[in-house]
């Protein structure tokens, strides 16, 4: 068994780091850089980036923070939020990104995925796929932070990406993101089931617990979160000592 | 004393976080985009990210290849860093079969897709993973990895190709993936490189460049 990683979500909007409900309503938090260097210094093993008003601007704003950030923090750094060509893409890693995370632009797009795993690499390109239930054990695909429907079933959009080159998936439940009532277990079931590439589970973390069951019997390889953290509810050190309780391999972090 | 590190950037990849990284550690820096330039270097840090033979095919058309080479032979310190480990051998496996600066005997090869118990492995390896003693290396002394031995050091990976050396006594250090156990790391005299990144691995990957920073 592989080392679960543990990764702080951190939405962004403008200077600001910021966290939604159901991936909508938003409020202000704080300074990121700030929250990611004390994530970093509390032992996450990743970080994820997302410009949440990027469709406002046409494109991802975040180059000059992820440049600040990177200064001090050595640890992965994925950023996702309104890439949509391959310059988007390279400017991003410039700036200190290691991968780069596409929901929209690959789905309109999907070539791009190839252009970005042909140039940076597989491992750069995360295909970031938000899912809402429809029935029993069927997902659809949302874009647009949840707002927009795509008709795709989330399972065929996830294989075809990883087909088309994405080294890895960022998968988030649009109905328990920012709820706090545990991910969707059948969704990560299906979708890690279906892929060889690694699968980070996202949206629904509300107790240790709930890191256990995506682990367990989502069979995710990584878990990421962002209320529990940003709003003070649990430590990294809690998720950490909660996998290592329950016997989840998590990386040994000794601040 | 601490001397300066040059980071020899080919265009393709991604520097600024091993830059960042060696100056967090209080080095001086400079990036070298000539290869005139890489025989006047002290100590020399080769990155790599993306494919093999992108990277091999960008370090040989700018004339790299041969300046790499010479400066090896001059016994200064260097590190190669993931793909810039990689490209160290006599061939990768990677889209087809390429050939390396065979400066280190032996071949890259996708990582197993099975695991041990025979299970679908996941590939890439991404993720944080043990370094561990190899069977061939007793112990960590004199090495970057000096003073790790007894805190199970993690470091970042992220690979769907891994290196085999033919000599078993370069290895520095190993992981297991999958109940598989593979070569994280490896030494032949000035020559260390690492398939995972330091520059990513937080304060023990640090610990490592700055060990490489007092060579």
């Amino acid at each position: 068994m592989n080392n679960i990683r543990i990764i702080p979500r951190l939405d962004i909007k403008g200077k600001n780091l910021i966290k939604g409900i159901c991936l909508e309503g938003l409020r202000v938090i704080g300074n990121p850089t700030q929250h990611a260097i004390k994530y970093y210094n509390d032992g996450a093993d990743e970080l994820i980036f997302m410009d949440a008003v990027a469709s406002l601007y046409g494109r991802n704003m975040l180059t000059e923070l992820i440049n600040e950030i990177a200064r001090d923090v050595f640890i992965p750094i994925t950023v996702g939020g309104g890439i949509r060509t391959i310059q988007d893409a390279r400017h991003i890693l410039r700036s200190g990104a290691d991968k780069i995370a596409i929901n929209t632009a690959a789905i309109s797009n999907p070539e791009l995925i190839s252009e970005v795993a042909y140039k940076f690499g597989s491992q750069s390109m995360v295909v970031s796929v938000e899912a809402k239930s429809i029935s029993h054990n069927r997902w659809e695909v949302y874009t647009d932070n949840g707002r927009e429907r795509t008709g795709m079933d989330v399972v065929e959009w996830v294989q075809r990406a990883v087909s088309l080159g994405a080294g890895e998936v960022l998968l988030t439940s649009v109905d328990r993101e920012g709820t706090r009532r545990g991910f969707d277990l059948d969704l990560i079931q299906q979708v890690s089931s279906s892929v060889s590439v690694p699968v980070i589970a996202s949206g629904g973390m509300g107790k240790p617990d709930d890191f256990i069951s995506a682990v367990l019997q989502g069979k995710a390889d990584a878990v990421s979160m962002a209320d529990v953290l940003h709003y003070k509810r649990l430590t990294i050190h809690d998720i950490r000592n909660e996998c290592l309780s329950k016997g989840l391999l998590v990386r040994s972090f000794k601040s | 004393m601490k001397s300066k590190i040059s980071i020899l950037d080919y265009g393709l990849c991604n520097i600024y976080n091993v830059i960042r990284a060696f100056e967090y550690c209080g080095a001086e820096v400079e990036v070298i985009h000539d290869s005139t330039k890489i025989c006047k270097a002290s100590k020399l840090v080769i990155p790599g990210v993306g494919s093999f033979k992108g990277c091999i095919t960008e370090i040989r058309s700018q004339g790299m290849d041969y300046e790499i080479i010479r400066y090896v032979n001059m016994n200064r310190p260097f590190l190669g860093i993931c793909v810039g480990m990689q490209m160290l051998f006599d061939y990768s496996q990677e889209f087809g079969t390429n050939s390396g600066l065979g400066i280190i005997n032996g071949c890259v090869i996708e990582i197993p897709r099975l695991t041990i118990d025979g299970k679908v492995q996941r590939i890439p390896h991404i993720g944080w993973n043990e370094l561990i003693q190899t069977e061939t290396k007793s112990n960590w002394n004199n090495t970057v990895f000096s003073g790790l031995e007894n805190s199970q050091p993690s470091v970042y990976f992220v690979h769907s190709f891994v290196c085999h050396p033919s000599n078993h006594s370069v290895r520095l250090a190993d992981f297991l993936y999958g109940g598989i156990r593979m070569c994280a790391a490896i030494q032949h005299n000035n020559i260390i490189a690492t398939q995972f990144h330091p520059e990513r691995s937080g304060h023990i990957g640090l610990d490592i460049l700055n060990r490489f920073i007092l060579i």
